[in-house]
């Protein structure tokens, strides 16, 4: 029998490993010295443990250790980012491009350098998820200081592909960001391979602890520049002031170190089990929409629509697994996915997605007791759906007219 | 979010789901919401000519547990009910029934006019 409930929403967040509370644990007892003391043995001791994780951090992504940034977490990481950037570079130019589908951190960021006079293009996305670099190379002009495109979507799991929008944001003199949350430890992840001066990651999307992050900052060709966002002591070469979360970040180094050498494993694992549930669901029910490009995804995303099953009724009957929904009833404001709506995914079918996050610790048993969950709850509600009667009688729902007087 | 006992009772054992003949004279159909909204339900009633009394409800709906739950207690609370006093059930009464939290009430808005429609419908075949 499977262990229930059955966490399968490994894109909100993912349980700690074991190994990295381990090597956390020290930090919360014995050796709780603040890593800015330099004249006694806790100071050291901290400071050595930080820049030992800082190691593992930049390993993970290729990087100098000079080149990570700690932080709290990904959003502040994107706010240090395009808050930093927009400071520093005001005198070459006032312009960042970024994409519809960002996540908030990002879009929200954005918004409020709007407010201070910064003009910021949003690029759409086509169907599958993926911007269109023509698009991006049209939006550059000379006043474009950054561009900032995420890697992999935290909806949909899809890809862009960074590599190609790092060589022109190269090639036209503009620095690129990119918001690597959720794909750091999952995917293959090189900054000088895929061309990023910029990079948000989180130590809770990769089984390290939560309030951890970091940001990659380029220190050569080109040598990026921050404005801080937090002023203090001076930390993170004055980047980013605040004593360090000692034991935070040597879980998230342990968390890196994991996740570089399992990698290869784990994303073959979690991909084989991510296409076991979809052909399991396909083949048993009817009417199912992925959301987003199969190529170019995240290993452990499904993103996919039960036609005439509204969301939240299909996790109610679902209670014993954790997994999520762009329904808008399943939202604080009531409105469905803005992602799956860039997308062109229709309100209807946006209203009964559902997301899969198949993560390091899930089994094949738990996505069949998934696959089998989901394949029944779906034909009972289907049952009581008018819609799906209506579709059986080959009536087209778009040809009705809908009273909505409420 | 968490359900009331009552709600989730419906929706595990939703009542009187299926359908009746639409062009049956003495069934009365009331289809409302939109797919695009996340609700739609339509419930339908059987009714005797002579006594208005309502025989038979049945109901399908799409939409979340409380949608479900509020169209299911609808067709419960309707049969037996004249025409008269089915309309005098009000959303309020349904939102009590249920414990739904304020974000929920549409639900039963959507409940009560699925049984206005369903009436009206009635009524417009029973004029001719």
């Amino acid at each position: 029998m499977v262990k229930l409930p059955i966490y399968m929403d490994n894109h909100a967040t993912t349980p700690l490993d074991p190994r990295v509370l381990d090597a956390m644990m020290p930090f919360f007892k014995d050796q709780f010295g603040n890593a800015a003391s330099r004249n006694h043995k806790f100071g050291w001791e901290a400071e050595q443990a930080v820049e030992a994780a800082r190691k593992q951090i930049a390993g993970l992504i290729g990087a100098d250790p000079r080149e990570i940034v700690i932080t709290s977490g990904a959003t502040e990481s994107d706010n240090l980012a395009l808050k930093g950037v927009a400071g520093m570079y005001r005198e070459k130019g006032d312009h960042i491009i970024t994409a519809v589908t960002e996540h908030k951190a990002i879009l929200d960021t954005c918004k409020h350098l709007e407010k201070e006079g910064v003009r910021v293009t949003f690029l759409p996305v086509a169907s599958n998820g993926l911007i269109d670099l023509d698009d991006l190379k049209k939006a550059i002009t000379d006043k474009t200081i950054l561009i900032s495109i995420m890697h992999a979507n935290n909806e949909v799991g899809v890809l862009q592909d960074i590599r190609e929008i790092g060589r022109i944001a190269r090639e036209r003199g503009v620095l690129f960001h990119t918001d690597a949350t959720q794909s750091i430890g999952k995917v293959p992840f090189n900054v000088n391979e895929l061309n990023v001066d910029i990079a948000s990651m989180s130590a809770h999307k990769m089984y390290g602890p939560k309030g951890v992050g970091a940001l990659y900052v380029r220190r050569r060709n080109p040598r990026v520049l921050l404005t801080p966002i937090i002023d203090g002591g001076g930390h993170e070469r004055g980047m980013r002031s605040g004593t360090l979360n000692v034991p935070g970040i040597v879980g998230f180094g342990k968390a890196a170190e994991i996740a570089a050498q399992e990698l290869p494993q784990e994303s073959a694992r979690t991909f084989a089990l991510r296409e076991r549930l979809r052909t399991t669901m396909e083949r048993e029910l009817d009417e199912l929409y992925i959301n987003g490009d199969m190529q170019n995804r995240l290993p452990g995303n499904l993103n996919m629509s039960f036609a005439f099953v509204e969301g939240e009724s299909l996790l109610m009957g679902i209670n014993d697994i954790a997994v999520s929904s762009g329904s808008a009833c399943t939202s604080a404001s009531l409105e469905p996915s803005y992602v799956l709506k860039a997308l062109g995914v229709g309100e209807d079918l946006a209203h009964t997605s559902i997301r899969f996050g198949i993560g390091r610790f899930n089994t094949e048993e738990e996505v069949d007791y998934v696959a089998n969950r989901v394949i029944e709850t779906v034909r009972r509600l289907r049952e009581l759906s008018p819609l799906y009667e209506m579709f059986k009688e080959g009536i087209d729902l778009k040809t009705v007219h809908w009273a909505t007087e409420n | 979010m968490a359900y009331s006992d009552k709600v989730v009772d419906h929706y595990n054992n939703p009542r009187n789901v299926g359908a009746l003949p639409k062009e049956d004279p003495n069934v009365g159909t009331g289809l409302v919401g939109a797919p695009e909204c996340g609700d739609v339900m339509k419930l339908q009633i059987k009714v005797n000519e002579q006594t208005e009394i309502i025989e038979e409800a049945k109901f399908k709906t799409f939409g979340c547990g409380s949608a479900i739950a509020s169209s299911s207690l609808a067709t419960e609370w309707v049969k037996g009910k004249t025409l008269a006093e089915a309309l005098e059930i009000k959303n309020t009464d349904i939102v009590k029934e249920l414990s739904l939290p304020p974000v929920k009430i549409h639900c039963s808005v959507l409940a009560e006019d699925a049984i206005k429609a369903a009436i009206t419908d009635w009524k417009k075949k029973h004029e001719q």
